[in-house]
């Protein structure tokens, strides 16, 4: 989980190669003149300067009037993102860029970065000019829907198993079901994590609520019911209830993910970040630091991340033989390092994280860095 | 590579097919350019008509660059900057064709950073969903004289890795463990070595960070070092450093222009390797210590017992009964134990190195004391002549060894220059 970055997904349909990635630098003439959206931020207002504009590639442009630093989300309905640029600092100006298709929106300026934000009602008109894409690409994005979906659909009965376990009171049962519950979840993060609102219900860790929020009140999801069985040792009914309220939000989840925005270059990102969660959480034994089952979310972040790869490669390696010939290797050498911590292979029953040594936990840090760092040269691949 | 160690070299002091071409204006002016090779190439060879420099600007106060390409490395003999950041690292690829694409594009990243470059196609302006080549922290700084230095450890021979057992020279030794060495070795050895040294950290620290990124899934950093307040010099116009004990120490260390000198002790000649060795023709030998300071403990040591125990004393840096701090130290005046008489040349066959070393402090050590010293680096044609006989007679006798430690160690045959664009870090070795 990572409580402060919602980032895979927000660069959804941020047009690659655009040059408006300076835009902060560009000269803007006058409000709306130069058919860029005009957002002026403040710590009590987000002013628009336009409700409607057409569909396609659209620019914002950002200034923050107010004393906070503030963010800024163009948003869905229903509070999915479709971009955001957070960090604008009191005094300074960001440009953002994105494609959006004809639809209703939000436009939510954030002073402070907390709360749900000050929100404005825009439209997207007409048909708008969307960027002829490699028909390769879109199979890829069709592909990779699919796969999102159906590990969403794999994840429900295992949760399923978990939450039965935890209900009837069987701490080893529970114990045994929890890692498996968490591989579909695992292997798909950053799309989960482009829905704001499940990703903190379901896989927040004590130390990422947020300021104010009371661990015995607030943290809800899997971490939660990780410590009581492995820390407490016990099942109580607050965990019988909270193992239901797992279950309905991953039953939210499952009906979401659907309408997640998914671009070639977000799964490229999300592949990268997959690593990122690797180095960041499981590397350093953060994520399951009571069941020490990070070897499973291990290995389920690595295989999402392939799947993406796998589904982009015929492009990348078009675009750069050398870098899928890079991944490629990398991906072999690190299948190879973590298949030696599991007895059998087709199975996800790995080593405890304890017995992990500290000379093999830092080989397992150099296999993520020696993949993660071409693995973030996908994307400019995928869109050369 | 600057252009004095260039002209200092063999064949000989008035041109050696330089391929940087002959020195422009501009590198005449500054000090750490060819103006003081030309000097001393004037005066045959010597350094005396470095004290004619009255006038110039001193090299780090302009952000200049210094030449990359030459006969040997620069960071050697050229004039020392005031920050370090050294790293070593593990190779992990086994593929002997990997490693020299490493090589490869570790050069041309260097030659582009020590002239002031971002690497590859930059910090910004690229790709806005590709994270950028360059990182970008150097972005607007000049080139702060950033020199990048690399060196090969003995592990990188070993057999059944690339194929180079054949080729390690006879002077690469494993060192021996020195009394009172308390050696962690997750801060000693190395397959690689990159010393980068610069006026600005900033720009020293960027350097080693692109050099690391782009060796990712080849090379794995294993341990590094910042450094800052050199604690020697090779301009000898110069004063010397202070160290972390607050005295001049290596005051009589060879200079970036003497030539005879340089030839005599540091740079690597064709007798020395021969046959399958030659590739270190025109390198070095590099020796790299942690050598940690009981800072708090020398600093309850009375004044007249520091300077008993360097030998020399805290105001000017005068040998004991000299006055001035280059006049020639009389070491029988000296303790018997004291560190200048121990590691002077003449206590030591005429042993001689060219020393670089910085100071550093890493924070505390979780005792409330200051994890401080110095980092000793040291160039020399042979180790075994070099640093071997000087380090055993101080580990043996050195009064100073009780308030000092080395903690980490490692050794690297450093390699020529790089000579042009089509040449690469150990060419020589791995083609």
């Amino acid at each position: 989980m990572r409580p402060a970055r919602l980032s895979v997904l927000t660069a959804a349909a941020v047009a690659a190669a655009l040059t408006a990635v300076t835009g902060c630098a560009e000269k803007s003439d006058s409000a709306g003149g130069d058919g860029a959206i005009h957002v002026s931020a403040t710590d009590s207002a987000c002013e628009v300067s336009k409700k409607e504009f057409p569909a396609g590639k659209a620019t914002i442009e950002v200034e923050n009037k107010g004393s906070k630093v503030t963010e800024v989300y163009v948003l869905f309905p229903d509070g999915r993102i479709v971009t955001e640029r957070e960090n604008i600092g009191p005094g300074t100006k960001a440009s953002i860029t994105a494609e959006i298709k004809a639809g209703d929106y939000e436009i939510a300026c954030k002073p402070g970065m907390t709360g749900d934000g000050i929100k404005q009602q825009v439209k997207a008109t007409g048909k708008g000019s969307t960027e002829k894409r490699d028909p390769a690409l879109d199979a890829a994005v069709a592909a990779y829907r699919t796969y999102v979906q159906q590990q969403a659909d794999e994840t429900l009965p295992k949760a399923q198993a978990f939450v039965d376990a935890v209900k009837a009171g069987d701490v080893e049962a529970a114990k045994k079901a929890y890692a498996p519950s968490r591989i579909g979840w695992e292997r798909t993060e950053p799309v989960a994590e482009s829905f704001g609102d499940i990703d903190p219900k379901i896989d927040v860790r004590e130390d990422g609520l947020e300021a104010g929020q009371d661990p015995a009140k607030d943290w809800t999801g899997w971490h939660r019911l990780e410590k009581s069985l492995w820390a407490d040792n016990k099942i109580g009914d607050t965990e019988k209830k909270l193992a239901d309220t797992l279950m309905a939000d991953l039953t939210d989840w499952t009906k979401k993910i659907g309408t997640a925005e998914i671009t070639p270059t977000s799964m490229a990102n999300g592949a990268k970040e997959l690593l990122d969660e690797v180095a960041s959480g499981k590397v350093t034994g953060e994520e399951e630091r009571y069941s020490r089952t990070d070897l499973v979310d291990f290995k389920a972040n690595i295989e999402g991340a392939q799947k993406a790869y796998e589904l982009l490669k015929p492009v990348a390696a078009k675009n750069d033989p050398a870098l899928a010939g890079e991944l490629d290797k990398q991906f072999a050498a690190m299948t190879t390092l973590l298949d030696k911590y599991r007895a059998d292979k087709s199975g996800y029953d790995f080593q405890s994280y304890d017995t992990v040594k500290d000379d093999q936990r830092k080989e397992l840090s150099d296999a993520v860095s020696a993949l993660g760092e071409p693995l973030s040269k996908l994307a400019a691949a995928v869109v050369k | 590579m600057s252009d004095e160690t260039n002209s200092s070299t063999s064949p000989g002091p008035e041109g050696d097919g330089n391929t940087t071409g002959a020195p422009s204006r501009r590198a005449v002016l500054g000090w750490g350019g060819a103006g003081l090779a030309l000097g001393a190439a004037a005066a045959g060879g010597t350094v005396a008509a470095l004290t004619s420099g009255t006038g110039t600007v001193p090299a780090g106060m302009t952000g200049e660059a210094v030449p990359f390409h030459g006969a040997h490395q620069a960071g050697i003999a050229s004039a020392v900057q005031d920050r370090l950041h050294f790293a070593a690292f593990d190779v992990k690829t086994k593929d002997r064709a990997e490693l020299v694409r490493l090589l490869q594009d570790w050069t041309r990243a260097a030659e582009r950073m020590t002239a002031g470059l971002p690497v590859g196609e930059g910090a910004v302006g690229g790709l806005p969903e590709a994270p950028p080549d360059d990182t970008g922290e150097a972005l607007g700084l000049k080139p702060n004289r950033l020199t990048l230095t690399v060196g090969f450890g003995p592990s990188l021979f070993a057999k059944g890795r690339f194929g180079l057992e054949d080729r390690r020279p006879e002077a690469l030794i494993d060192l021996e463990l020195f009394p009172g060495d308390n050696l962690d070795p997750v801060r000693s050895g190395g397959d690689l070595c990159v010393q980068a040294c610069a006026d600005d950290p900033q720009v020293a620290v960027h350097a080693i960070r692109q050099l690391a990124r782009i060796g990712f899934g080849k090379t794995v950093m294993r341990w590094s070092q910042l450094g800052f307040g050199k604690t020697s010099s090779t301009t000898p116009e110069e004063q010397t450093p202070r160290n972390m004990m607050g005295f001049k120490d290596g005051t009589r260390n060879i200079s970036g222009t003497d030539t005879a000198a340089l030839d005599k002790h540091v740079w690597v000649s064709a007798t020395d390797a021969p046959g399958a060795s030659s590739w270190m023709v025109g390198g070095s030998y590099l020796v790299a210590r942690r050598i940690r300071m009981n800072i708090e403990i020398w600093d309850r040591t009375p004044l007249q017992e520091q300077e008993d125990i360097f030998g020399r004393d805290k105001a000017e840096g005068a040998p004991v009964g000299k006055s001035k701090e280059r006049d020639e130290p009389f070491l029988k005046a000296m303790k018997p134990e004291a560190h200048v008489r121990l590691a002077h040349p003449d206590t030591n066959d005429g042993a001689t190195i060219l020393r670089r070393g910085y100071s550093f402090t890493d924070g505390t050590d979780g005792l409330g004391r200051l994890d401080a010293g110095l980092f000793f680096l040291a160039y020399q044609r042979d180790v075994r002549k070099g640093f071997v006989p000087i380090q055993r007679n101080l580990a043996k006798s050195d009064v100073l060894n009780e308030y000092i430690q080395h903690v980490g160690s490692a050794v690297f045959a450093v390699p020529p220059g790089v000579r042009d664009a089509d040449d690469w870090w150990g060419r020589a070795l791995l083609s």
